[in-house]
């Protein structure tokens, strides 16, 4: 029941979060810069033209009434118009989500059961070889930047063996099976970041379970291990991972700017990274909140899909 | 349990208190291989940095288009890049920049973290959860984001690397401390100090930072590895270190549209060696953590 009504609590809480992170974003992208006009135009153009274009952009207003209009008009799906193509930017930032979950999902279905797998494998050998092997090529592959296991990955996939397409972008009548193949090798930089941190909660929590009286327990009784292993430990275990996996979406998302990049996959990451490049800041602005969002959300659902699991996680008390 | 704890990312440590601990850790770090695996690692980089440019056999900057692209060979061991460059010469001076960029800019998140740990936790209420709140925020956003729109709005310079990856850190190393600090804020000494009415920043930089050194030590090691890959990741994607370094990543930016051709040797050795840096400064990281958190 607590939990229950920790829930409205936890979501203004992130809310909170989200208007701050919106203020951050819109410090970032629109104060920051400074003259807008003058950054589009260059330092050569007419102070004419400049202001002209600021007053049509609408960057002249003051600040407060600027921030107003963006976030009002953000919250009801209109996210502005983009300075460098000329176009609203909510279809392009659906579309870039679009893709980049396709490439998600797949480094998703792949990474999460051999992580868990090889997290609790890990566990069962705590202390030997094996565990030690697993633990460091695991933090390893965590920390190696995306783009260079992908220039690892495409030389030997892609290059040498020439098994695997090196740009993610399927013809255009491909079917879903080819698509998931021309993302295979985009997935797998995701896969290695992603890979070390859920084997490593994943070992985590079958170590503190196997540890735990309830396991004594149900192996005095006489249970055969197998059900010990699943019934009792896994069960455990495997609660704190869900709420890393959905963490690492805020990672993920970061990861795709880089893989995106390296692999010409039109997503939300080299959205970020076009707009960036090209100074539109209503692009940057609007796919970064976006990227906040995602992350805001996906951790409150963790949250309350934990507590909701395990009735000992109660939230707010953490906080 | 004790498992659980070194596994488990950043928890407050056991503060030192005995004199003999630092002694004691720093012979049991040295017993531990992953931490000597990664120093040596480390430590042949930092060689490379501070020495490279005076030992390599090529100029690293020397461009000679007559023989640009050539693949490695006895006279180019690394072979050429696409201006003729030895790219053996780049990839051992390339470790100059990063090295410079990456540890100044965790030092200035270290020690403005801890500054705003120390206040957060020792006074907590409303600065607290104000500062709490902003964090959690700015945690909301992968630290590539955060650092490319920063870096767009202010522009790309050593000094704007450093500044955006040190602020960015300090949240994060800010509630490392701040977690350390509330544990020792209602031991004895602290209780002590205050009763014979020394003012708060004494209380706070004097008697309890020294006790939560463990942490913000193992804090700043893994912040290390994060920001050498930041700096790398942007400098990819060209917000970070510019030409004509021979930086790592902006090498494997310049050069990564060539792979399809077979010109594998402009990016490999470029992509080991920044393998290899952060995976040594990450085992380090391990072996302090390891060290300090049982």
């Amino acid at each position: 029941m607590s939990t229950l009504r920790a829930i409205p609590r936890r979501l203004l809480l992130s809310l909170i979060t989200l208007w701050i992170l919106s203020v951050i974003v819109f410090i970032g992208a629109q104060l920051l810069p400074g003259d807008v006009g003058r950054a589009i135009l260059g330092p050569l153009a007419d102070p004419r033209a400049v202001a002209n274009l600021n007053h049509e952009l609408g960057v002249d207003r003051p600040l407060l009434v600027q921030y107003w209009s963006w976030i009002s008009h953000f919250a009801t799906g209109d996210m502005g118009m983009s300075y460098t193509m000329r176009a609203p930017i909510a279809p392009f930032i659906a579309t870039a989500l679009g893709n980049s979950l396709k490439l998600a999902a797949v480094a998703f279905v792949l990474v999460v059961p051999l992580a868990i797998f090889g997290g609790v494998i890990a566990a069962l050998n705590v202390g030997r070889p094996l565990d030690r092997i697993i633990t460091v090529l695991g933090l390893s592959a965590t920390v190696v930047p995306e783009f260079v296991s992908g220039i690892v990955l495409i030389l030997i996939f892609g290059v040498w063996l020439r098994v695997l397409p090196i740009n993610a972008n399927w013809p255009p009548d491909a079917g879903p099976l080819t698509q998931v193949y021309y993302l295979l090798l985009p997935s797998l930089p995701l896969f290695l970041v992603l890979f070390g941190y859920i084997a490593r909660m994943a070992r985590a929590g079958t170590v503190e379970a196997l540890d735990a009286d309830y396991t004594r327990t149900a192996v005095l009784k006489g249970l055969p291990p197998r059900t010990v292993l699943w019934r009792h430990v896994l069960r455990n275990a495997l609660l704190p991972t869900i709420t890393v996996i959905a963490t690492q979406v805020g990672y993920l998302i970061g990861g795709l700017v880089v893989v995106e990049v390296l692999f010409h996959y039109q997503g939300i990451g080299s959205l970020i990274y076009v707009a960036a490049r090209s100074k539109d800041f209503p692009t940057l602005e609007a796919g970064v909140l976006t990227v906040g969002i995602i992350y805001t959300v996906a951790t409150l659902a963790a949250d309350v899909l934990t507590s909701m699991l395990n009735p000992r996680v109660r939230l707010g008390a953490a906080a | 349990m004790s498992m659980q704890a070194a596994d488990t990312a950043p928890a407050p440590a056991a503060p030192a208190r005995t004199g003999g601990a630092g002694r004691e850790r720093l012979r049991l770090l040295l017993r531990s291989g992953t931490f000597l695996a990664g120093a040596a690692i480390v430590a042949f980089w930092v060689a490379c940095a501070l020495f490279g440019s005076d030992v390599v056999p090529q100029d690293p900057y020397a461009v000679d288009l007559m023989s640009k692209l050539q693949a490695p060979s006895p006279d180019h061991w690394f072979g050429t890049d696409r201006l003729g460059r030895d790219i053996f010469a780049r990839v051992i001076v390339g470790a100059r920049d990063i090295l410079t960029i990456a540890p100044l800019a965790t030092v200035l998140g270290t020690v403005l973290g801890t500054t705003l740990g120390l206040i957060m936790g020792y006074f907590r209420g409303f600065i607290d959860e104000a500062i709490s709140r902003l964090i959690e925020a700015v945690l909301a956003l992968p630290l590539v984001i955060v650092a490319l729109l920063a870096l767009v709005a202010l522009g790309t310079s050593y000094i704007t690397v450093i500044l955006v990856i040190g602020l960015i850190f300090t949240p994060l190393i800010a509630r490392t401390v701040r977690s350390a600090v509330l544990t020792e804020r209602g031991l004895d000494y602290v209780a002590a100090a205050r009763l014979r009415g020394e003012n708060p920043f004494y209380i706070m930089f004097i008697e309890i930072l020294p006790n939560v050194v463990p942490p913000i030590l193992v804090e700043s090691t893994v912040r290390l590895g994060y920001a050498i890959f930041t700096v790398a990741t942007l400098s990819f994607i060209g917000f970070g270190i510019q030409p004509p370094s021979a930086d790592w990543g902006l090498a494997i930016s310049d050069s990564y549209g060539l792979i399809n051709g077979g010109y594998w040797w402009t990016v490999l050795f470029d992509a080991l060696a920044i393998a290899s840096l952060v995976v040594g400064v990450n085992l380090v990281a391990d072996g302090v953590q390891g060290v300090f958190e049982t």
